[in-house]
């Protein structure tokens, strides 16, 4: 049964439907409890789950995040709520010492099946430290799979997926799309980890995008079917594993890419996936050289105006497109 | 013949096999310490030679079921929690048949299925670990409890106060074992705690905290003892501060010039496992030559262990990209 839900009850169904399902599935985090979460993902959940597996925890992201692995390893499955993506700074010890290499380091012995989700991206007016888009720091890192959902759809189905993934995924959730609709199924469902989504099919410009900016390049794929541009929009929707083929594919297909996120361009996921093509038989079906949009290389400001012009704007990916394609 | 004042867990028999074992463990990274000299095994290693009754004495009071988490000077913290030599050494050597098939080395080693969650070469990094063992303990209704050993220096990480905090406010089933072996690397610890225990820490967290002296394990058995009762009964966590020293520099490279060996020859005059013998023997549970018959056993188990190791495959190159993900 379909019905149109938020990305952010999308994200609360996917946990309540699993936690009704295995009791080794908790969640633990800051202020999850009757607060609901900073941005409401975890309301009500505490009424139904209790405060056991709905475990509002001290202000802690080291001690936390720790105890998350700790239990993984010792036959839980805990999903962690870091409040606000850049807290994840204080939590790498325990993601990229701990969680990411503990069954390498013991020669395939034991497993870390945990979730960390956390809210990322600008846009809130809540400035340099509490709007980062660090997602490309995980992807650094064997051992973790980094996902972004850009709508309810994939959200549901992609926390399913990392819930039962026997690894440790950092899920990241977009605070602009919690309130955006889509059709989601009532019903559990997974969509696997490494498989982009074709949000909008074209033959022009490929145009790969990550969370908020499937969203503008959708947009600006609207926008530029006036002018008579066809625009492929890919959703690559995990990071890691990267879905290589179809990006492949489309870029073949049109000649011409644009690679656009949130995270400051400098040192951001869109080099990879540039890099990736370049590397791949794509290179010779090009017709343009491959563009890359990113945020400003400054920290987050706060005045709107500053905060706006920190990423890329529908506006700024019409202009990218179109200078691959010399109409600019 | 004097009874020796052990808990009751803890029988004649086990006591006998802990002698053997605190050998093990000083022959163990003996052998290690030579080897390193002669260049016989690459990296580096941190070894824990003199601090054997802290190991054995904590984990004598534990059941395979009950789970330890270890730090960079881990090999006697395994060989206590039930590892073997042989497995040990492999894995030093760097082959397949080591506990991490050569993969993690002096510094990881694990043995989950023997409740080893592993050492760790994160300072500190081991103590949230240790709290979220505990937190499935007692979110499965499991009995077992979780030992989690950490150095002096640890206690200045925002890890440990994290986790002990956590571990407090959740009566959590683990049990803080802080061997304050007096260095953090070069770092004396009195330059770099302002307080004379570090047991009592334990007071910024509600918990009981009891200085031991690390290098009696008769001492090290009876404080664990209580501990693990605590937290077996759903009472929460205790620090035990174990005041030892480690009698080898911090890491291979280790010149020693920030301490004296005036200070070394003191703290080897406290030897643990001369200590340990001669309460068994005042108690008639060994007799020198016993005594002698098992150290010379625990050397020639060691010895067979480097000749596993050495007869050992190597990995293949295939090895480098397996176990990455579940």
């Amino acid at each position: 049964m379909m019905r149109e839900i938020t990305y952010l009850e999308a994200v609360r169904e996917a946990m309540s439907q699993e936690m009704r399902k295995n009791d080794d599935v908790f969640i633990l985090g800051e202020d999850i409890g009757v607060y609901g979460g900073a941005f409401g993902v975890t309301r009500g959940m505490i009424e139904e789950f209790g405060p056991e597996r709905v475990r509002n925890t001290p202000i802690s992201e080291a001690g936390i995040a720790g105890a998350a692995v700790g239990s993984a390893l010792t036959g839980m499955r805990p999903i962690l709520e870091l409040q606000f993506s850049d807290f994840i700074t204080i939590a790498l010890d325990q993601i990229v010492n701990q969680a990411a290499k503990i069954r390498y380091m013991y020669g395939g012995k034991g497993k870390v099946p945990m979730v960390v989700r956390t809210p990322s991206g600008s846009g809130t007016g809540a400035a340099a430290q509490h709007s980062q888009s660090l997602e490309a720091w995980v992807t650094h890192i064997p051992g973790l799979k980094v996902i972004q959902p850009s709508t309810a759809y994939d959200a549901k189905g992609l926390l399913k997926a990392a819930m039962d993934d026997d690894n440790p995924v950092i899920f990241y959730e977009h605070k602009l799309l919690y309130k955006t609709s889509s059709d989601v199924p009532e019903e559990q469902y997974s969509i696997p980890l490494g498989q982009a989504d074709v949000k909008r099919k074209g033959t022009d410009v490929t145009v790969v995008a990550t969370a908020i900016m499937v969203h503008r390049a959708l947009e600006a794929a609207a926008e530029l079917e006036k002018e008579g541009i066809s625009i492929e929009v890919i959703d690559p929707r995990t990071l890691v594993p990267l879905d290589e083929e179809t990006i492949v594919k489309s870029v073949s297909k049109t000649g011409r890419v644009v690679v656009v996120h949130e995270a400051v361009k400098r040192g951001g996921y869109g080099g990879e996936i540039a890099s990736m093509i370049a590397e791949s038989e794509a290179f010779d079906y090009l017709d343009a050289p491959i563009k890359r949009l990113g945020g400003a290389p400054s920290p987050v400001p706060y005045h709107p105006e500053l905060e706006k012009a920190h990423a890329p704007q529908v506006p700024d990916i019409i202009k990218a497109i179109k200078e691959t394609l010399n109409k600019a | 013949m004097k009874k020796m004042n052990v808990p009751i867990k803890i029988t004649d028999d086990k006591l006998v096999d802990l002698y053997k074992e605190m050998w093990l463990i000083r022959y163990f990274d003996e052998k290690v310490d030579e080897f390193f000299a002669k260049g016989m095994i690459h990296g580096t290693t941190h070894l824990a030679v003199g601090q054997e009754a802290s190991a054995s004495g904590v984990c004598a009071l534990l059941d395979v079921e009950d789970k330890i988490t270890s730090t960079h000077r881990g090999h006697g913290h395994c060989i206590a929690k039930g590892a073997t030599a042989d497995k040990m050494m492999a894995e030093l050597f760097g082959r397949t048949t080591g506990y991490c098939k050569g993969k993690g080395g002096s510094m990881h080693i694990a043995d989950v299925d023997m409740g080893n969650l592993g050492a760790n070469g994160i300072v500190a990094g081991g103590i949230p670990l240790a709290v979220g063992s505990a937190l499935t303990a007692q979110m499965k209704k499991q009995k077992y409890v979780t030992v989690c050993f950490f150095g002096d220096g640890a206690t200045n990480e925002g890890s440990f106060h994290e986790a002990v905090n956590l571990a407090s406010i959740w009566d959590l089933p683990v049990v803080f074992v802080c061997e304050n072996n007096q260095y953090g690397m070069s770092g004396p610890v009195k330059d770099m705690v302002n307080v004379e225990d570090i047991a009592t820490r334990a007071q910024a967290y509600g918990i009981p905290g009891v200085v031991a002296d690390g290098n009696d394990i008769v001492e090290m058995m009876n404080v664990t003892d209580e501990a693990v009762e605590r937290a077996r009964k759903g009472e929460g966590p205790t620090l035990i501060e174990a005041k030892t020293y480690r009698w080898k520099g911090h890491s291979k490279s280790d010149a020693k010039k920030y301490r004296t060996r005036e200070e070394e020859k003191e703290w080897r005059a406290k030897d643990p496992i001369k200590r340990f013998k001669s309460q068994l023997v005042e108690s008639g549970l060994l007799t020198e030559e016993k005594a002698e018959e098992i150290r010379l056993a625990a050397k020639k188990e060691i010895e067979d262990a480097v000749k596993f190791a050495e007869e050992s495959p190597m990995p293949t190159l295939d090895d480098l990209l397996t176990d990455v993900y579940a």
